[in-house]
């Protein structure tokens, strides 16, 4: 943990180098997650509801799901990007060091701009918790920082199977946007929404509902089972399978070369 | 202390061909070539040694190097380097060796060498005391000083290179993998990484493994070469050995103002004589002296042209690996 | 124009090469297309007065702009040039014998090209067989789908035209980053990437149709499916002809004071 934090020092120091082009790729990140929120805003304001779900619902969705995948982007970044770290060499160096691969991978890529989509997640917020009219118990409040905690855990598991897939072929990945950006621009609404297929599509295949629809049926009172709000920890575990796929990949690549 | 035996790894690609109608067919069937990279490669290296590890583009080296240092799993073959094997021990053993890969930069670009220094202490566990004596020692055997506070990406590729090797020294490994550390500097640098690697294996007795394409790295640093080509180790020995067994072979520049020695049929014929290389006047050719003494080369080719100007120069270790690639057909 | 012919070629068996990623592209905009579908169908039910179009219009607008994504996408910018910006080299492309803005400016519709031919029929054929209202329908009629065809062609290079400035104004800040942050910006919202532009409020549309983003793909969209038909078509595409035009010539004399400060500066 400690070399963790001199790692991400490091990181920090060389992206400051680049101020300017720090700033701007940050608020780049900020419009184009702000674009999302008028594209909500205008339809929510057109429609007034949809599925049952108020625009101030619709908001703490999209802010909690904006939340954890710019989280996730900015301490998993290794593997958002694992493709380069194959192909110009640094995963041969990682090879040679006497540390764990995986700690590796995490602590060599950071990407701090994305404070600029944290940021606008953290402004919805600012808006939708009190607007939202839920009676904020600890419950509710422990509830929203799981849909957070859940979302990381469910996104950073989809970056480590790309990054995993990596070891076999680096040709036709982009698949896996559906999935991580997918996740992001159709978790803005609640899962339910795109009909009870896409719904079980994404609680059973991949977990995107177990972090964002169900919990937030608890937040909204929409269902008092306690075991809704717990769902997120059971996303959780989707990153066992992700790891294995990893250890999978790594045993692969050790064998190939690049 | 290094031990190979029967090593042997095959990698499957995909073979591509040029062209529209080739490249509309590769979108349906795509084929794949088997590449022998390593056929039953086996040496051993005793502690200290240095030891210089050639052969052309695509013949094994970097294969070789990354199964020593735990990157690559071979498919068949035995490795066993300080008792371990480092792809099954690789965290371990990788806390013993040193690797530099020389067109890949270890250093964080954009941060003093010192700050990457700090970080490799840590990456390494090393504690306070042995890094501090690791570091000042390394500084002053290949003069760091002014350049450590420096951010690796405004060092010059010869001043980067010093500071790459030394990050790889700063645990003390007791071997040193160099993927060829001198390619793409200029003449000076190329003498100070030598002279750096010299020292370093004189007086902290590292195990030095050198891959490199330019030859007077290997007469300068190494007294025993290994030579591979298409995956297999065609010779093991001394580099006077070498030397001696490709003495034979000597340099026969031409210069002429009549008649023509390339074109000239009884010339190409001579067994023993090959040419090199000509221009209008000028040829250089290669004499094999067991098979046609210097003297009857001279007569042939006095006979045929009107020589101006001769010179035979012996073989130089270039010359001598260009040979040897030719022996062998690699 | 041969010089343009082979370019395109090569760009086009390039292309060839990467099968996996045409067909993951294909598969990513499917999957998105599809998914935006369902999202506006969950909208329909819930007020369908307040709907802004026909349902099949709107299924329609996503097929066409999922399927043609490559050719109107104004963020799909050519790296290579930006390489060159930066990497002082303007000045070399002083040296060849072509018009540097022609060059460029084909070179990013072969670009674009090149990438929708191998995606775009895949996504259309399957959006057709949809049944409805889900899936692509069949133009209004023979006029609408000529005058969809027109529309199309200006938007195109109306997207290239645009690009171009960003390029241009690449020569002058030397540093993509900024220019692209912005351009990116105001294109997604405004082009109807996020939304289509008829589900904007009504007092935002009135001045977002003015502006050239209206016309980068929403028109020809629209023009498709009959939301906008008879007397309407001719002003819009007039007022799409005139960003065109304007781009067009802005970008030239842009580009032409740009060179003329690389001449003298050096690259």
């Amino acid at each position: 943990m400690r070399l963790y934090g001199k790692y991400m020092l490091i990181l920090l120091k060389c992206q400051m180098q680049y101020k300017t082009s720090f700033i701007l790729t940050a608020i780049g990140q900020f419009l184009s997650s702000f674009s999302a929120f008028l594209g909500i805003y205008f339809m929510m304001t057109r429609f007034n509801a949809v599925n049952g779900f108020t625009l101030e619902e619709v908001m703490l969705c999209f802010a909690a799901v904006l939340m954890a995948f710019s989280l996730a982007e900015c301490f998993f970044r290794g593997f958002d990007t694992f493709s380069t770290i194959i192909s110009n060499g640094e995963f041969d160096r990682i090879l040679v060091r006497p540390r764990n691969e995986i700690f590796q991978v995490l602590a060599s890529k950071m990407e701090f701009t994305r404070i600029g989509r944290l940021f606008q997640a953290v402004l919805v917020f600012c808006y939708a918790i009190p607007a939202s009219g839920i009676h904020w118990t600890f419950d509710k409040i422990a509830t929203l920082i799981l849909m957070i905690v859940g979302g990381i855990g469910v996104f950073c598991g989809l970056f480590i199977i790309y990054a995993a897939l990596c070891f076999f072929t680096t040709e036709g990945l982009e698949v896996m946007n559906i999935l991580t950006d997918g996740g992001r621009e159709f978790g803005k609404y609640p899962l339910s929404v795109y009909g009870k297929g896409i719904l079980k599509f994404f609680t059973y295949a991949v977990p995107h509902a177990l972090f964002q629809y169900y919990p937030l049926l608890y937040l909204t009172d929409r269902s008092d089972s306690k075991l809704y709000m717990l769902l997120p920890l059971l996303a959780l575990g989707f990153l066992i399978p992700c790891l294995i796929i990893w250890k999978i990949g790594v045993r692969h690549y050790r064998s190939t070369g690049s | 202390m290094i031990h190979l035996e029967g090593i042997c790894k095959t990698f499957r690609v995909a073979r591509r061909q040029a062209g529209f109608s080739q490249a509309v067919k590769a979108l349906f069937r795509r084929e794949y070539a088997l590449v022998h990279a390593l056929r039953d490669v086996s040496f051993s290296v005793s502690k200290g040694e240095m030891v210089g590890y050639i052969g052309p583009n695509g013949a094994g080296k970097s294969s070789t190097i990354k199964i020593m240092s735990g990157i690559l799993t071979p498919d068949r073959g035995k490795c066993q380097i300080n008792g371990l094997t480092p792809w099954e021990q690789r965290r371990r053993h990788a806390a013993s060796i040193g690797v530099v890969f020389g067109q890949r930069s270890q250093l964080w670009w954009d941060v003093p060498v010192a700050d990457s220094f700090l970080l490799l202490r840590d990456i390494y566990r090393m504690d306070k005391d042995t890094f501090k004596k690791s570091q000042d020692e390394l500084v002053t055997l290949f003069q760091l000083s002014e350049i450590i506070q420096t951010p690796a990406r405004q060092l010059s590729l010869g001043q980067r290179m010093r500071c790459e090797i030394a990050a790889s020294l700063l645990h003390r490994p007791e071997i040193l993998f160099l993927d060829e550390p001198t390619i793409g500097l200029d003449a000076v640098s190329k003498i100070a990484v030598r002279n750096f690697i010299k020292q370093i294996n004189k007086e902290r007795g590292t195990t030095v493994i050198l891959t490199t394409h330019d030859m007077q790295d290997i007469e300068a640093l190494t007294e025993r070469i290994i030579l591979i080509g298409k995956g297999r180790i065609l010779k093991d020995g001394s580099l006077a050995d070498l030397k001696k067994h490709c003495s034979s072979f000597k340099t026969l520049a031409v210069e002429y103002s009549e008649g023509d020695p390339v074109s000239d049929a009884y010339i190409a014929n001579l067994p023993g004589l090959s040419l090199q290389s000509a221009v209008a006047g000028r040829a250089v050719f290669t004499l094999d002296t067991q098979t046609l003494s210097v003297s009857s080369a001279v007569t042939a080719l006095s006979q045929r042209a009107e020589l101006t100007d001769l010179t035979i120069t012996g073989a130089t270790a270039e010359e001598m690996v260009v040979s040897l690639y030719k022996e062998y057909q690699i | 124009m041969k010089a343009y012919r082979a370019f395109f070629r090569i760009r086009f068996t390039a292309g060839l090469q990467y099968r996996a990623a045409a067909v993951a592209g294909i598969m990513t905009q499917f999957a998105w297309g599809f998914l935006s579908i369902l999202l506006f169908s969950a909208f329909y039910k819930a007020n369908p007065a307040a709907f802004p179009m026909e349902f099949s219009q709107l299924a329609s607008y996503i097929w066409l702009q999922q399927a043609l994504l490559a050719i109107f996408m104004p963020w799909y910018l050519d790296n290579e040039i930006f390489a060159l910006i930066q990497s002082g080299s303007l000045a070399y492309e002083l040296v060849r014998p072509l018009d540097v803005y022609n060059f460029w400016f084909v070179k990013n519709l072969a670009l674009r090209l090149s990438r929708a031919v191998l995606r775009s029929f895949p996504i259309l054929f399957v959006a057709a067989l949809l049944p409805a209202p889900y899936g692509l329908t069949a133009p209004s009629g023979i006029n609408a789908f000529l005058l969809f065809l027109g529309s199309a062609v200006l938007s195109f290079m109306l997207v290239v035209s645009f690009c171009m400035l960003v390029y241009i104004a690449t020569i002058y800040t030397m540093s993509p980053l900024g220019i692209r942050v912005a351009a990116l910006a105001a294109t997604e919202l405004l082009t109807g990437s996020i939304i289509p532009l008829p589900f904007f409020p009504d007092k935002v549309l009135a001045i977002v149709r003015l502006t050239p983003f209206a016309a980068m793909q929403d028109l020809p969209f629209r023009i498709y499916s009959g939301h906008v038909a008879g007397s309407e078509v001719w002003p819009a595409l007039a007022l799409q002809a005139f960003w065109l035009v304007l781009l067009f010539l802005l970008g030239r004399a842009w580009l032409a004071k740009g060179l003329r400060k690389v001449a003298i500066q050096g690259g």
